[in-house]
């Protein structure tokens, strides 16, 4: 028997990389939960146990708050799943048609909003949209549909809605690419096999093709999952912190942000901001473990 | 290729839907660029017209230029992202190496540890994060978003990269030994100009994240000094609500480092996404 050497380049190897994500993103994590179960009392620092959470889930000012933010964002991920998917894998299909032309020029310009960043993003469209300068609603007018206009970002039961579907502007690139590498490489004999059965066109989209991209449809919704849940800035960047008007536009990234570090006449509160974080943490996680052992063990993957 | 799958009505119904949208994802900006060039009767008498001599103007980027620092904001973002992203795949492709690589006890564990990062968001733990950083007194510098940046481009970084590791032939790794290399020649000399292609589509997919995150560079590094591109650009912009050219003309600014690296690297971007590197 020979004494198990350590192999030194293996750890030198392994060692930056490990130690950079376990000091500033697992440690953090961890000691952000921690954080959670204190409280600061006279400017020291106490362990409370659960009573932030409770505070958060059960005291009517907070909880109040974090429903309407939790109600929101659940808001804010349907509509990205209903509206930014469905789309996406339309235009997937369209794309991946052979011999269509100009192809790559659609992919690189339907692209390019998803490399732009939030602010850019929301500034551009609170000025497309806002009655001051008036393209939205001289557009409108030149279709014959200019009574349908309203200050959309300004009004509290469009605001959050307009801005998932600008959310949803942005990111329709992601779920596109995705699905159009999924198409891409089913095989020609797939589909030639159903045309001499006779299923082309729409129908062998929805006989052969869309099963078979089921797969990558579920990694999408949860790639949207965990971007919805996490996302802050386009709301910050949009409506400001206070996510007006009258916190309709407020999601748990705000939310937290908020609490965090206080606004207006509102001191920052780290604990309560880490309550919060361990409330989105448990929400992303109940997420991905849903897709991990609900789904995609569930589904079939067909050997290609 | 079976022509019983095209047809010119087809053709033409396909072309129009994708024209549409594409009509739909350039719309704003391109509203954005040609009104920042604009006087600012212009832009509010005909927001749609291209400029021309009469309304052609340059106020907007007058203005940012006195009043925003945006050569240093551009400046901060570049140092950020390109120290990001080559301590990303300097350690990525290390840590991936060394797991793909070499069989030693708790590799799985290790694997599936680095890997944990990927879907749960490093935005968590901002608290934790903010009191690091204020303790170690890297707050405000630009140090603390390379060291965030880095530890969330990790685990997706090892993940990409050990698997084109896997691919590369064992036969020229083990010639590499008995000719008597080092682990760490053989690594840097042989295996690392090999994964060259993948090492290219990690950059370019941990390139706009880092380039355009708002969260952190407000938390972690607000001073004037530090302002990144993104956070400049917001706080400007929050100041200049009223002055249209001038927000304007920002907007634009900001978008156009973005689209030129765009054109740049658009193919190797869509080449990795589409090689199903994020499967």
């Amino acid at each position: 028997m020979t004494r198990p050497r350590i192999r030194w380049h293996i750890v030198v190897f392994l060692a930056p990389a490990v130690l950079v994500y376990t000091a500033v993103m697992i440690f953090p994590l961890f000691n952000t939960l921690r954080l959670a179960l204190y409280s600061e009392v006279d400017q020291s620092r106490v362990f409370v146990g659960l009573q932030n959470f409770q505070t958060l889930f059960f005291d009517p000012i907070w909880s109040e708050q974090f429903c309407n933010a939790l109600g929101n964002n659940f808001w804010f991920f349907l509509i990205h799943m209903l509206v930014q998917n469905p789309i996406g894998i339309a235009l997937a299909a369209l794309l991946s048609h052979p011999r269509l032309r100009f192809a790559v020029l659609y992919r690189s310009a339907i692209f390019i909003p998803t490399i732009l960043s939030f602010v850019i993003v929301g500034f551009a469209w609170k000025l497309i949209l806002s009655p001051i300068w008036g393209i939205a609603p001289s557009m409108l007018d030149a279709v014959g549909l200019k009574s349908l206009f309203a200050p959309w970002l300004g009004k509290e039961e469009y605001a959050l809605t307009t801005l998932a579907l600008i959310s949803v502007w942005q990111f329709v690139g992601i779920p596109m690419m995705l699905i159009y590498a999924a198409l891409l490489s089913i095989p020609e004999e797939i589909l030639e096999a159903g045309e001499v059965d006779g299923i082309t066109g729409t129908s062998a989209f929805w006989k052969i093709k869309l099963p078979l991209i089921l797969p990558s449809i579920g990694i999408i919704s949860v790639l949207t999952f965990v971007g919805n849940f996490n996302a802050f800035d386009l709301i910050y960047a949009a409506q400001g912190a206070l996510a007006g008007p009258d916190f309709s536009t407020d999601i748990l990234g705000t939310f937290m942000y908020r609490t965090f570090f206080g606004f207006q006449l509102q001191l920052g509160d780290p604990h309560m901001g880490s309550a919060i974080a361990g409330a989105m943490f448990a929400i992303i996680l109940l997420g991905v473990c849903v897709y991990l052992f609900g789904i995609q063990t569930r589904m079939r993957r067909y050997q290609l | 290729m079976n022509k019983a799958r095209s047809n010119p009505l087809n053709t033409f119904a396909m072309h129009g839907a994708l024209i549409f949208y594409t009509l739909i994802a350039l719309f704003p900006v391109f509203v954005i660029l040609i009104n920042s060039f604009k006087t600012r009767k212009a832009i509010f008498r005909e927001p749609l017209a291209l400029p021309d001599a009469d309304s052609f103007s340059m106020i907007g980027y007058q203005t940012v230029m006195k009043q925003g620092d945006f050569f240093l904001y551009f400046q901060n973002s570049l140092i950020v992202t390109v120290a990001s992203l080559t301590l990303i795949l300097l350690f990525g492709a290390m840590a991936a190496y060394a797991l793909s690589e070499y069989r030693f006890k708790g590799n799985m564990l290790m694997g599936l540890y680095l890997a944990l990062g990927i879907m749960i968001p490093i935005r968590i733990g901002t608290v934790a994060i903010l009191e690091m950083m204020v303790a170690t007194g890297l707050v405000n510098t630009l140090w603390a978003l390379i060291l965030v940046y880095t530890a969330q481009g990790l685990p997706l970084a090892v993940f990409i990269l050990s698997e084109f590791m896997k691919q590369v032939s064992d036969d020229l790794k083990n010639a590499g030994r008995i000719d008597g290399l080092s682990e760490y020649t053989i690594f840097f000399r042989l295996v690392l100009p090999l994964v060259r292609p993948a090492m290219a589509t990690v950059a370019v997919f941990n390139m706009i994240p880092i380039w355009n995150d708002l969260w952190f560079p407000l938390i972690l590094a607000p001073a004037e000094e530090t302002k990144t591109l993104t956070l400049g650009s917001q706080v400007f912009i929050g100041q200049f609500v009223t002055d249209w050219n001038a927000v304007l003309s920002a907007l634009s600014m900001a978008i156009l480092p973005v689209l030129i690296l765009y054109v740049i690297f658009s193919r190797q971007l869509i080449r990795g996404i589409t090689s199903g590197a994020v499967k």
